[in-house]
């Protein structure tokens, strides 16, 4: 079959390998009828994750139907057609039984490196480095699924893939976001990242009630999405953020803001240099602009919520503004198998179409040139869509 | 909170709160024979005396010293001061209640030792025979002194030539299936990565059969030595075995009905003593490393029916997996 592997830095390219086989009982092996490249995918691209390995196949959102399932597989059977959960989660330990599936304590077989990193491991994951288990990556024709009855949501009526395809990673994402901003009534709500989980953040803070949204970002397609989903917008190469949100909150600033950018943040001006020599000379492996500026700006006693990216340390975190402002940082990769149902459900209502973000749809074959456009923000780019 | 203290504490727990303090009071272990100092604590004291005496000789006999090692006795005072610097590491090592900070000391000076030693080979008059020998014991020092700072860093304690290893994880199964799995020896190798079989023979004894280095197998006899249902068994090899094995595996509820904590200490004789666990270390083989994901399969079995692995899935390489990274998983 096709795949597209990690070759190195910007380096990956679409080739031959075996195709996949059922290697344990709970296994199910998946036809990919779409594949998309996430935001997370870049930051494997420009090699600011560690553990990758030359041939690695990416992706980590994707769907497709079943074409074979292990002899322990209940719930699904060959034809289904199924969106696939990032996170590989066993359904059976401590944090899947309370519906924290990103913290599966059962399906990283390298648990021991996160450990070594983290201090204790995250649940494995698709084509996302040999830190989350090393397992094959969904963009390919073929993808093996550990945990299959853990793992899917069968799509039972008339969907498009492109209505359900995020329902793998960045619309959870966005929705989860959101929802661990505790939103009352009124209240508004602050983005950084204008990115495909940003507009997710920012939709799904209005499906959970919130009064307003400001969205942050530099790039002008992306801040015309945002306003299209009912935000206002900054662009922080034209104007100074803190300043604005102050002035938009009559000084209180925004009750919940979130840092949808994560660890390869920009901003104009010599302290974005400052991250980035730091950076080259790693004193730091992540550069937490957008979380500084999140935390500097939010109100007393808000919430800061991150679903960006993170993997090793950061530098200058205003930890006096956390404490003295009574901050709360709520985090992590997200439980998607928590929202399979209730997102579902809001698709079918009408509330939210996600195929929105898609501006670029592609054949699996052009996927390095789907990366050099979503990495380049080229052409407009914001969500990258492959079919095999 | 002090509600909390005065509840009973788990055996393991009072066992962790005084730091383990009372590890030679465990029915398993043998009392060790020769006081408090550990394989790890004695190679550092020999190596912060070897560091004084060197130390002494470089700021006495710098002429001497020099052409010893074959180079011209034209720089007594750079002599001098590394001989000042191997005391001072030297009575780091020793007067340090930690003698770790001492021994990284030593590898700090090894580098400068080599470093000087490679600018020598470039000098005009130098004798290459004489230098090449300086520089192999210089490096073979070096090696030690890592080795010997690794192990010290790691906490290894390693008595009599046998190095403890315990481990512990929390499994969401009851006391009773777990013991009831384990005490059956031959599902272990399920999830032992390094074992091939274990036979149980009758009588308390059992023949176990592992992968050893280099594709060798290795077999011993082991017996147990103690068995409470639902709590705790203990087994060693039995006399005369090629392998020095012990280990006790405990299971305890874990508070508020999550699950049993699962312990397993093992008492692990490394070739080479602690060097050649230090070793093994850096391919891999890291033998504490290797007992924890045991456990962790172990967990993976009890709670989910299988082991997960990668091993046969596709990959844009020659292998599907990575040796790199994936292969302390499979041990």
């Amino acid at each position: 079959m096709k795949a597209n592997c990690w070759y190195g830095k910007q380096d990956v390219r679409v080739v031959d390998v075996p195709d996949p086989k059922i290697l344990n009982r709970h296994d199910a092996i998946v036809k990919v009828s779409s594949t998309a490249i996430c935001g997370s995918d870049l930051h494997l691209y420009n090699d600011f994750v560690p553990a990758m390995e030359p041939g690695d196949i990416m992706g980590h959102e994707f769907m497709g139907e079943i074409v074979e399932v292990g002899p322990e597989v209940k719930r699904l059977r060959a034809g289904d057609r199924v969106v696939v959960a990032f996170p590989i989660s066993c359904g059976k330990c401590f944090f899947c039984t309370q519906a924290m599936y990103s913290l599966c304590e059962n399906s990283n077989p390298n648990a021991w490196m996160a450990e070594k990193l983290f201090g204790h491991s995250p649940a494995g994951i698709y084509g996302y480095s040999h830190l989350t288990g090393g397992f094959a990556g969904g963009q390919a024709e073929y993808v093996r699924v550990p945990f299959a009855d853990h793992g899917t949501v069968k799509i039972e009526n008339g969907f498009t893939d492109e209505q359900v395809l995020f329902l793998s990673d960045i619309f959870p994402t966005g929705y989860m976001a959101a929802e661990n901003c505790y939103l009352a009534p009124g209240d508004t709500v602050a983005v950084w990242g204008c990115g495909p989980v940003g507009q997710f953040a920012i939709r799904s803070a209005f499906l959970l009630g919130a009064e307003r949204v400001i969205a942050v970002d530099r790039a002008p397609e992306r801040l015309a999405m945002a306003r299209e989903g009912g935000a206002d917008t900054i662009d922080y190469e034209h104007a100074d953020v803190y300043d604005v949100l102050m002035q938009w909150t009559g000084g209180r600033g925004p009750d919940a803001c979130i840092d949808a950018v994560g660890l390869e943040s920009h901003m104009p001006g010599p302290l974005y240099y400052y991250d980035r020599v730091k950076q080259a000379l790693m004193l730091e492996s992540d550069r937490p602009i957008a979380l500084r500026q999140a935390i500097m700006a939010c109100r007393n006693g808000g919430t800061v919520s991150v679903p960006g990216v993170y993997g090793g340390f950061i530098d200058k975190m205003p930890m006096g503004a956390v404490m003295n402002k009574a901050l709360t940082i709520k985090t992590g990769q997200t439980h998607v198998q928590r929202y399979f149902e209730p997102l579902l459900k809001r698709i079918a209502g009408g509330e939210i179409d996600p195929s929105f973000v898609v501006t670029h749809r592609l054949s699996l074959e052009e996927a390095p040139n789907g990366f050099q456009l979503f990495a380049g923000k080229m052409d407009g780019c914001i969500k990258v869509v492959m079919t095999p | 909170m002090t509600t909390r203290q005065a509840e009973p504490m788990s055996r393991s727990a009072r066992q962790e709160a005084d730091g383990g303090a009372n590890r030679q009071g465990r029915p398993w272990q043998q009392p060790s024979g020769d006081g408090a100092m550990t394989q790890e604590e004695r190679l550092a004291y020999g190596l912060g005396l070897f560091s004084i005496g060197l130390g002494l000789f470089e700021l006495a006999a710098p002429g001497r010293f020099s052409r010893m090692i074959g180079v011209r006795p034209q720089y007594p005072g750079l002599i001098r001061v590394m001989g000042l610097r191997e005391i001072a590491s030297g009575i780091g090592i020793l007067t340090h209640r930690a003698p770790s900070t001492g021994m990284w000391s030593r590898v700090l000076g090894d580098a400068l030792d080599l470093g000087c030693l490679a600018a020598a080979f470039a000098a005009p008059h130098a004798n290459r025979g004489r230098l090449t020998a300086a520089t192999a014991a210089a490096a073979g020092a070096a090696m030690l002194d890592l080795l010997c700072a690794q192990q010290l860093t790691r906490g290894t304690e390693t008595r009599n030539g046998v190095m403890p290893i315990t481990a512990t994880l929390v499994i969401n199964r009851s006391p009773q299936d777990l013991y009831r799995y384990w005490r059956d020896f031959s599902n272990l190798p399920r999830f032992m990565a390094h074992l091939q079989s274990v036979e149980t023979t009758g009588d308390g004894r059992s023949r176990w059969k592992a992968r050893g280095p280099a594709g060798t197998t290795v077999e011993w006899e082991a017996e147990i030595t103690e068995d409470r249902q639902d709590e705790l068994i203990a087994w060693r090899s039995v006399e005369g075995s090629d392998i020095g094995h012990a280990g006790q595996i405990r299971f305890e509820p874990a508070p508020g009905n999550r699950g049993t904590f699962v312990t397993v200490e093992m008492r692990y004789r490394p070739p080479l003593g602690t060097l050649g666990a230090g070793l093994a270390a850096w391919f891999g083989k890291d033998p504490g490393q290797q007992v924890r994901m045991d456990l962790r399969r172990f967990k993976q079995v009890m709670e989910t029916g299988e082991v997960i692995t990668t091993q046969g899935q596709p990959a844009g390489r020659a292998q599907n997996t990575s040796w790199k990274y994936d292969g302390a998983a499979c041990g």
